[in-house]
């Protein structure tokens, strides 16, 4: 095909502004707002300027935007070694512990920051049942810094009044930034509505020297030069697809506008990857995609086919689960209760039930016994709203559902289900970049550091997470928290390397001609048809969406084969997302929203490539109730109790495989 | 379920240079027609319905419309965001109503003072464990 450039011939060129720092941050979400917070402190004393990039508005950006019931990781009265055991058993077996527990030691912090900046946190009142966030302040309880003592939904889990979760959040890492600026004298040091499309790299061959790209609201493309970045961004999403294809393809689990671009942002820049094989399907209501963490763990309500039958102990299904993958089966974690779960339906056992009539019955009972009638009627309208609450922080849609049903909790089953999968790093799965640990912890071998704490194998690139691999289960707190840890290690780099200077590879007018390529071949072409929408020389966006969310689930391992893959469909899935690949140097729009999403679904193509190609070199189902190699579907620990580690290059499109020792350090 | 815009009460957040539900959807979706000077979501499929432009419209001109692919007409989920908490007016189908009140901060928007009191860094720990504001919990 013939390769489309962009002369700025038909569309018009863009101002192009050139900003300077030392630090940047990219992304706004949790592990960014974590990020400035501590780094503008460090940063202040020595004069460093702080930069954060945003593609939404920083309030209600990342993953935390609608807000959140939970805080999922707590340490608190717990020992951080078990942390570490629980992450592992739920990420079969194959995790960094030195990053989880760097990660386990530093977590509380931030969540006591963020009480102390606002944020309500649930407590236990006297007779032992939950006080909101104002409750409790009502009644005199401490906060969690000086032992107040939070309601767990789990063991980890604390509950929060969260609806602002991020807005409170977002405050103090703006407040953060306004300091840096102040210190500084930068003018701008807080951008929103920019979206950054790629990694420029250095004239060294080393370093990223610049991070490019354009303002979502105006003509106008940014080129963020920095001595080191932090690529703080989200997963991918909307990469398979959706079990909901018309309007509810928006109605997805995890945020829709994660797109994986700090995966594709790593990847052009030669970061090396790790366990991007890895995957989340998470188990949710059916539709809404509501949480059903609280109903589980907090209600104690169970999940069980039509019949009433608790699928997890069907002695068929359990067996053969154990003959396949061993004792990781035993464990029940996530994957497993998802592949039991997987079992039933396809028997036709379905729908699969979250009973939460019994659950609420039985709760309704032990408050009236404990507290007699009043009061217990009086607990049980409470415990009513913190169902609801459940659901209105943080997947407002599935009480609107719930409420279009006619479904309400005491009265009606609901139908639970496992969605289409997820590419994440932070949440209970661990795809993502390979990273230097902190190098203290005792037992830790020499391949898991290498100098700088969250440094990707790219000197000076950072990353802080969902894009950081081989380490779940950190949620919103651990994402601020890692935030936090990358920025004191990107500091540390900084200092160490003053001398740095860096030189961008590509001049501002190539960064210019590829940003508004896009642009260019719309323009050119547009009038050829009748309808632009329908054009032989370009593509636009919704189309490489619907192509490449084909491919990921036709060959995958989507929910179009219940998950199942194998050699041969990876290697045909991987021709067509070649072709797709290509077919992207042809992307149009016709607009700076569609400019958007053309590198968003890009950057979703290389994120998808990178995971095909790890569950090719992966010759073994790790993951059951995620996905399954057909032609290898069990757990191979002989062969691949290991790290499976990727390098892509982008300048000759190749790719490096190979396997990395795992290690266990805690007994 | 995306969000909507109801003709009558928008007014373009009259003269400013964007509106507030563009300013705040995390995905982009909201736009202004400029000749109508009426905001409208320009792409609902690609609603999380965060419902963060129906809780910022100053007008309370923006509601959600449950997804066509699964929702049943009838009901509505309407949010009355305020400085400390939120109200939640929920009408099922069936006509049954449901209203929670829940805390959403302890503290008044932008009182938040990021290193008040919190001790100056150390430049000796930067590369040890542990915060700005202090060491890492050991055990």
């Amino acid at each position: 095909m013939e390769k489309e450039t962009c002369t700025f011939s038909y569309c018009k060129r863009p101002e192009v502004t050139e900003v300077e720092c030392d630090l940047l941050i990219m992304g706004g979400g949790m592990a960014g707002c974590g990020a400035a917070y501590e780094a503008c402190r460090w940063a202040n004393e020595k004069g460093l300027k702080v930069v954060m990039v945003d593609k939404a508005a920083t309030d209600r950006s990342g993953a935390v935007a609608m807000g959140l019931s939970a805080i999922n990781t707590y340490i608190g009265e717990n020992k951080v070694e078990d942390y570490v055991k629980y992450v592992r058993n739920d990420l079969m077996g194959i995790i960094r512990e030195d990053l989880v527990f760097d990660l386990g030691r530093h977590v509380d912090d931030s969540v006591q920051l963020f009480e102390e900046w606002g944020l309500p946190i649930w407590k236990k009142g006297d007779d032992g049942f939950s006080l909101d966030g104002f409750q409790a302040a009502e009644a005199g309880k401490k906060s969690l810094k000086d032992g107040g003592m939070p309601v767990r939904s789990g063991k980890w889990q604390i509950m929060i009044n969260g609806e602002s979760y991020k807005v409170i959040v977002a405050e103090a890492a703006k407040k953060a930034l306004q300091t840096n600026r102040e210190k500084t004298g930068m003018e701008q040091n807080h951008f929103e509505r920019v979206f950054i499309v790629k990694a420029v790299k250095d004239t060294n061959g080393k370093n990223v020297a610049a991070a490019i790209g354009f303002s979502t609201r105006e003509n106008k493309i940014y080129s963020f030069k920095a001595k080191a970045m932090i690529c703080a961004t989200a997963g991918a999403v909307n990469c398979f697809r959706p079990r909901s294809v018309g309007e509810g393809m928006g109605r997805t689990w995890y945020p829709v506008f994660s797109a994986g671009s700090g995966y594709a942002f790593g990847m052009q820049a030669g970061a090396e990857l790790t366990l991007m094989e890895n995957r989340f399907v998470p188990a949710r209501f059916k539709d809404g995609y509501g949480p059903v963490g609280a109903w589980f763990l907090f209600f104690k309500a169970k999940a069980t086919d039509s019949f009433g039958n608790d699928y997890c102990a069907d002695k068929e299904y359990f067996d053969d689960a154990v003959a396949r993958y061993g004792d990781y089966a035993k464990g029940l974690g996530t994957a497993i209760r998802n592949h039991l779960m997987m079992r039933a339906m396809k028997d036709g056992r379905g729908p699969i039930l979250m009973q939460t009539p019994a659950a609420m019955k039985a709760l309704g009972t032990a408050f009236k016994e404990k507290l007699g009638d009043k009061e217990g009627a009086k607990k049980m309208k409470h415990l009513e709203a913190e169902a609801w609450e459940d659901f209105l922080d943080m997947a407002i849609g599935q009480a609107s559902l719930w409420a279009a049903r006619n479904i309400e909790p005491d009265k009606s089953v609901s139908e639970i289900m496992p969605t289409e999968p997820y590419l994440l790093g932070s949440h209970a799965g661990c795809a993502g970049f390979w990273v230097s640990g902190p190098g203290d912890i005792a037992g830790t071998p020499e391949h898991y550091s290498w100098g700088y704490n969250r440094m990707s194998t790219v000197p000076g690139l950072f990353m802080a997470g969902d894009v950081v691999g081989a380490s779940g289960h950190k949620f919103s707190s651990g994402s601020h928290a890692e935030g936090r840890q990358a920025a004191k290690g990107a500091i540390a780099y900084i200092l160490d390397n003053a001398g740095y200077k860096p030189a961008p590879k590509m001049s501002l007018d190539e960064i210019a001609a590829e940003l508004y390529l896009p642009f260019e071949i719309y323009e050119k072409h547009k009038t050829y048809t009748t309808e632009p929408g329908v054009n032989p020389n370009y593509i636009g966006p919704k189309a490489l969406q619907a192509r490449l969310m084909k491919i990921s689930d036709e060959y995958f391992g989507g929910v179009a084969t219940w998950y199942m893959t194998s050699k041969t469909m990876l290697e045909e899935g991987l021709k067509q997302l070649e072709m797709l690949k290509e077919d992207a140097g042809k992307m149009a729009a016709s607009n700076l929203h569609d400019l958007l999403r053309c590198f968003e679904n890009y950057h979703r193509i290389l994120s998808v490539e990178a995971h095909a190609r790890h569950m090719l070199f992966r010759e073994e189902s790790r993951y059951p109730g995620y996905y399954y190699r057909g032609d290898y579907n069990k757990i191979d620990d002989a062969n691949w109790k290991c790290f499976t580690n990727s390098t892509y290059n982008a300048e000759n499109n190749t790719w490096e495989l190979k396997k990395v020792p795992y290690v266990q350090m805690f007994k | 379920m995306p969000s909507f815009v109801i003709t009558e009460k928008c007014d373009g957040c009259k003269a400013q240079d964007k509106t507030a539900c563009q300013y705040i959807c995390p995905h982009d979706l909201m736009a202004l027609d400029r000749e109508k000077m009426k905001a409208y979501n320009q792409e609902p499929e690609q609603c999380w319905e965060c419902f963060n432009c129906v809780k910022i419209c100053p007008q309370q001109a923006i509601e959600v419309r449950g997804y066509s692919d699964f929702v049943p007409l009838g009901s509505s989920t309407i949010p009355l965001r305020g400085t400390d908490s939120i109200m939640w007016t929920i009408k099922f189908r069936n006509g049954v109503l449901k209203r929670f009140k829940f805390p959403i901060r302890t503290t008044t928007e932008g009182s938040v003072d990021p290193y008040a009191g919190k001790p100056a860094p150390d430049f000796a720990t930067l590369k040890q464990p542990g915060f700005f504001n202090g060491p890492a919990r050991t055990e």
